[in-house]
This record gives structure tokens, C-alpha cells and sequence, in this order.
């Protein structure tokens, strides 16, 4: 299909892109001006561009999404290092992924979030709570991918370190990792959506500073302009944090294609 | 050598268990946080028996009430569109950056948008949900008409058809197998979602129920509603791909690997 698509085409195909994204702006400001939604719920796109620079600039705004973002980073990076070695640890031996993985896979399916009550009792409504929700809700992803990458290196490759009296921890670094790598970026990549998701719910719970707690701020206090804002950072972070571990997997994988 | 086989899934959570008895029991007795597992059996079946708010048949049926009206309108939704953008590339191509704008908004943050709109009950955790069911249903189901045979499609233009009838009559049931792979997705994402919800401000269903429990310093209820979500997700996710592997079964299989 790439080649059948002319340069022309796409620079065409671009401009469209963009017109329907304008258009959609438009039809907000319309919306909003027209009153057709109440302008309780609904800004004007002039009024959350305010909030947002204002926001922004006074250093409140970017104070919070500089806490979610670092929360976020820090248990991802916690549920990524747990996850693998978790899963290195279940996945190198075929004994332990037989009486362990059933459990896995109830847990699996839980909520990250309702693990969150448990966390409050246990560890208080603290940011270091959150954290360990967020570590915890976000390991799953990578902890199951190391595991099914584990159990699926290539019986030649098995034979081959049986052949080279490979240890089990050799075997572990110099194939299995390596194996599963593919796979453990792409549950880190679900992971770090996870975690996103996660701070912000903590956040709102348990009221640590940061866009969750903001954003649930300005929806109690009716000021929609500034919640629509601590939404558009909100998903600022996720595409940025997509668009990055997405240029990461390409480089990290390159040694994978021929 | 059946029986141990048949056991053997159980035997690490037993243990895990048995140690949270004896932990509870002895080492931390009275905690607010945790509860011997024997305990958490009683209050369990007390919450099963009670009446109103804390009936977990109550509570259950508001969760998944509302995680199945998000999941059907996102659905609709993302069907309906990922149709549409799976079968022309130039409406493709002129969504493609809205969408990218849109997709990466974490479902979540429209919690406090949606209690602003319609305040508390079912609208504010159907829409949420809806939100986050619709994105992954809408990129899935356009990979899944990219991936309908174009012979297909070559045979509805000779036949003549007209776009709705190419539609109900060639593609969408060419891709009735991958598109009950992007459901499945589409159920764990949406009961997920609909008890987060509910944990984070909808005062209603079992999200809701396990924060009261954790709020009146009851750790057996709290861990038996947690035990609870945990066997409702599970029963749930499995009877969603019983289903899906039934439909694959039976409309033919399908390559796992290119549906993420």
C-alpha cells in the first residue's frame, strides 16, 4: 500500500487530518458559544487555553502534572524492575509456572484499583501508598509477559544451552531475557498506561498533590474551564509517554529484524 | 496421579492463605488492615444475606449493570466508526489524527467531567465506561475489516451492492471472530473501569461497597469484597473467552497473532 500511495496523496491525506481535528475545535467553540451544552459542563476552547496557560505559567498547574508524571515514571519503573525479576524467577522454571501461574491468572483480571481500599488500611493515605497501588497495578502487564516469554524460547535454543551446559541463571540472561524482550517492552508499554491511570486514581482518592486531585477539585468547585485543562495534560502525558516508549521499542528491537 | 494434577492450581493460594490466617490470627490480631481468611468467609456470608446497599447481589448488579451499558455503547460506537474508518483509507487518514488527540486521554480523568454532567448513579459510570471501551473497540474493529479478504469485497462490487448491504451482508460477517476477540477485550476493560469508578467516586456497586467496609475499619468485609471482584472478574474473563473461542470454532480460526 506505501508504495501505491503517492507523496502527493499524503500530503493531501495530512491536510484532511488536520482540517477534521480544526473542525472539531470548531465545533466546540460553537458549542460552547451557541450554549447548545450548559457552560457548566462545557468551556469555551478561549477559556480552558486561559486556564491552561495561566495555569501553566503561575506554576500550579505544572507543579501537579510534574507530581503525576513523576509518580507515574517511579511505579512504572518499580512495576517494570518487580515485574521482571518476579517473572524471570516464575517463568525459568517450568516447576514454578505450573503451581504458580494458576494464581496468576486469577489475579490477573483484578482490578488495580481495588486493591487500593487494602492499600489505605495498610500503608495510610500516603503517597507512598499510591505508589505501591500504582507498582502493584502496573507489574501484571510485564510480570505475565516475562513469563509467557520465558516458557515460549525455542526448543533449539533450549537444546543449545543444554549443549553448552548453559546454568540456569546463565540461561535466564543470555537467552531468556534476550527472548523475551518483545514481549516485556509490550507489557511495559501497557504497564506505563497503567500507571497512569492509577496515580490519577489515587491521587483523587487519597488526595496527594497532582492532576487527579486537581482535576476532581475543579469538577467540585464547578470550574470546568480548569478541569477540561487537567484533562488535556492528562492526555498529554499519555501520548507522550506512548509516542516515547514507542521510539524506545524501535531502538531497543532493532537488533531483533534482519 | 488425576487428583494431585487437579490440585495442584490450588495448592499455592492455599498456602498464601494459610499464612494470612496465621498472620492475622497471631502475629497482628486486630489489625485494620487485614483479616484472617476464616473470618473474611463469615463476613461474606453475612454480606450475602443483608439487606439494601450492602447486599452484595445489589451491589454486583449495579457493577456489572453498568460496565454492560458502557461496554454496549462504546461498542456501538466503535463499531460503527472503526467500520467506517476499516473500509476507506481517506476517511482513515482524515481520523487518524483526531483520534490520535483523543485515544491517550486516560478514561479516569473524565471521572470528575462525567459527576460534573450527570452527578451520581448509573449515567456518569455508563459513559465513563463507554469512553474507555470505545477506543480499543474502534482501532480492533478497523483492523478487523482491513483484515476481511479483499476477494470479498472484490466479489460485493461485481455484485453490485450498496455500501450498506457490502457491510451487513460481506464484512461484518467476515469479521464476527476477530471482533469477538476485541469484545473480550472490550468485557475486561469495562469491569475494570466500572469498579475504578466506583472506588474513586460513584457511590453505588461493589467498588463502592469494599471502601465503605475499608472507611468503618471492617478489614474481613473489605477482603471479602476484594476476594469477591476478583472471582466476579475472573468468572466473567472466562466465560468471555469460552465464548470467543466457541465463535473462532465455529466461523473458522483465526491467526492470534496479528490481533494485539
Amino acid at each position: 500500500m506505501s508504495t501505491a500511495s503517492a507523496d502527493g496523496y499524503r500530503g493531501r491525506a495530512h491536510t484532511e487530518s488536520v482540517l477534521v481535528l480544526v473542525l472539531l475545535l470548531g465545533l466546540w467553540w460553537l458549542a460552547s458559544h451557541q450554549q447548545w451544552v450548559s457552560k457548566v459542563f462545557l468551556p469555551t476552547p478561549e477559556a480552558t487555553l486561559e486556564s491552561l496557560t495561566q495555569g501553566l505559567s503561575s506554576g500550579e498547574l505544572a507543579g501537579f502534572t510534574l507530581d503525576t508524571v513523576v509518580r507515574m515514571l517511579l511505579g512504572w519503573l518499580l512495576a517494570s524492575a518487580i515485574g521482571v525479576a518476579l517473572g524471570a524467577l516464575i517463568g525459568a522454571s517450568s516447576t514454578a509456572r505450573i503451581w504458580i501461574a494458576p494464581t496468576l491468572e486469577f489475579l490477573r483480571p483484578l482490578p488495580a484499583s481495588a486493591v487500593m481500599p487494602l492499600a489505605i488500611s495498610l500503608f495510610g493515605l500516603s503517597s507512598g501508598m499510591v505508589l505501591s497501588v500504582v507498582a502493584f497495578g502496573a507489574m501484571w502487564p510485564v510480570l505475565l509477559a516475562t513469563v509467557h516469554g520465558l516458557a515460549a524460547v525455542h526448543v533449539r535454543l533450549r537444546e543449545v544451552a543444554t549443549a553448552l551446559q548453559l546454568s540456569r541463571t546463565a540461561f535466564v540472561f543470555k537467552i531468556g531475557l534476550p527472548n523475551a524482550m518483545p514481549d516485556i517492552l509490550s507489557g511495559m508499554r501497557l504497564s506505563m498506561t497503567v500507571s497512569l491511570i492509577v496515580a490519577v486514581v489515587g491521587e483523587m482518592i487519597a488526595s496527594q498533590s497532582g492532576l487527579g486531585q486537581a482535576i476532581l477539585l475543579a469538577a467540585r468547585s464547578f470550574r470546568a474551564s480548569e478541569l477540561f485543562a487537567g484533562i488535556m495534560l492528562l492526555g498529554s502525558i499519555g501520548f507522550a509517554s506512548n509516542a516515547l516508549l514507542a521510539v524506545l521499542e524501535k531502538k531497543l528491537l532493532k537488533w531483533q529484524r534482519p | 496421579m488425576g487428583l494431585p494434577h487437579l490440585l495442584r492450581p490450588w495448592v499455592f493460594p492455599a498456602v498464601l492463605l494459610g499464612l494470612l490466617e496465621v498472620a492475622a490470627r497471631w502475629m497482628v490480631p486486630g489489625s485494620d488492615a487485614l483479616a484472617p481468611p476464616s473470618q473474611t468467609v463469615l463476613a461474606f456470608g453475612r454480606a450475602l444475606t443483608a439487606q439494601g446497599d450492602d447486599s452484595v447481589l445489589q451491589a454486583t448488579a449495579f457493577t456489572l449493570t453498568s460496565a454492560a451499558l458502557g461496554l454496549l455503547l462504546g461498542a456501538a460506537l466503535g463499531l460503527g466508526l472503526g467500520i467506517v474508518l476499516g473500509l476507506s483509507r481517506r476517511a482513515a487518514a482524515m481520523g487518524f489524527l483526531s483520534i490520535e488527540v483523543l485515544r491517550p486521554v486516560p478514561s479516569v480523568a473524565l471521572i470528575p467531567l462525567a459527576m460534573l454532567v450527570f452527578g451520581f448513579g448509573y449515567r456518569m459510570e455508563v459513559s465513563v465506561v463507554a469512553f474507555a471501551t470505545f477506543w480499543p473497540l474502534l482501532i480492533l474493529t478497523q483492523a478487523a475489516v482491513r483484515q476481511v479478504e479483499p476477494q470479498l469485497l472484490e466479489v460485493a462490487r461485481a455484485l453490485g451492492l450498496s455500501p450498506w448491504a457490502r457491510t451487513t451482508q460481506i464484512v461484518l460477517p467476515a469479521m464476527v471472530p476477530r471482533l469477538f476477540i476485541a469484545l473480550r477485550l472490550g468485557v475486561s476493560i469495562a469491569l475494570v473501569v466500572a469498579v475504578t469508578v466506583e472506588i474513586a467516586a460513584n457511590p453505588s456497586g461493589m467498588g463502592y461497597a469494599m471502601m465503605i467496609a475499608q472507611q468503618s475499619l471492617a478489614p474481613d468485609l473489605m477482603l471479602a469484597w476484594l476476594f469477591w471482584i476478583g472471582v466476579v472478574g475472573y468468572v466473567i474473563n472466562l466465560a468471555t473467552l469460552r465464548l470467543q473461542r466457541a465463535v473462532a470454532q465455529r466461523m473458522g480460526e483465526i491467526n492470534m497473532e496479528q490481533t494485539p
